[in-house]
């Protein structure tokens, strides 16, 4: 998993209705930037409009089930 | 904008980021609203961003119309969409995915910069956070392809955000063009 997740486990009782799932939330690049430095590296101009910004810095990788192995 | 399947159950759930508290027509209508008065250094980021939020709006409404156009009124009654249907017909309309009209008490103004770049901020995050949610719902891959845009988006808008509140706060390198 990206290093931009991090895991948690909440207490899980025997009790509990359904078996526990790993949690997790997602930090992105942006919330360790007080103020964009200059000369970052930049994606091609393609990669850039494909991906939503010219920073790889600044890029969040989010896909399908990323989130604890998946839905289904 | 692309998408790969037929699927108006998905269009119910896109909806939320067309007319919800946290969509982009909210977002629009806030960064728009409050530039007038804003200081005058990040006036023009809250109009650019405004601005971009409407492009956005477009492209929701395009994914949302692709995925409902062509669908029977039973494939619109099976997605939920029944009470849509018989009030809207195949129209679009702004409301969320819990079917609330839009409502502008979901924005504010409250005539001070810091709060309202707050406000913005969390805005931003919250819609980051629809958006992931959307991403995991979906199974077309088109459509997760402009999710993760429209996400990635409001990781830099939180980002510009929290450098218009740096300026305010009078960050000593001045003057950025990025
Ligand atoms: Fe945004």
């Amino acid at each position: 998993m990206d290093p931009q997740w991090h895991a948690y486990t909440p207490y899980s009782s025997a009790l509990d209705p359904c078996p526990p799932r790993p949690k997790a939330y997602i930090v992105p690049p942006n919330q360790y930037v007080i103020f964009q430095p200059h000369g970052l590296r930049q994606f091609a101009p393609r990669e850039a409009l494909k991906r939503g910004t010219l920073w790889p810095e600044l890029y969040s990788p989010y896909e399908h089930g990323d989130r604890g192995g998946g839905r289904r | 904008m692309k998408v790969s399947k037929c699927d108006p159950r998905l269009a119910k759930y896109l909806i939320e980021q067309y007319g919800g508290a946290d969509g982009e027509l909210a977002a629009a209508l806030r960064y728009l609203n409050q530039r007038y008065t804003i200081p005058d250094k990040v006036i023009g980021l809250l109009t650019d961003i405004g601005t971009e939020e409407f492009a956005h709006l477009e492209m929701i409404a395009t994914m949302v119309y692709k995925l409902t156009k062509d669908a029977t009124v039973e494939q619109m009654e099976a997605a939920g969409l029944g009470g849509h249907l018989v009030d809207h017909g195949f129209d679009l309309y702004y409301h969320n995915a819990a079917g609330n009209p839009f409502t502008v008490a979901c924005l504010t103004a409250k005539g001070d910069p810091i709060a309202n770049l707050y406000e913005d901020i969390a805005a931003e995050e919250k819609a980051r956070a629809t958006y992931q949610w959307l991403i995991d719902i979906t199974d077309d891959a088109d459509i997760q392809d402009g999710l993760r845009f429209l996400r990635e988006r409001e990781v830099i808008h939180a980002l510009r955000f929290r450098e218009a509140v740096e300026m305010l706060k009078g960050y000593q390198e001045e003057k950025k063009v990025f």
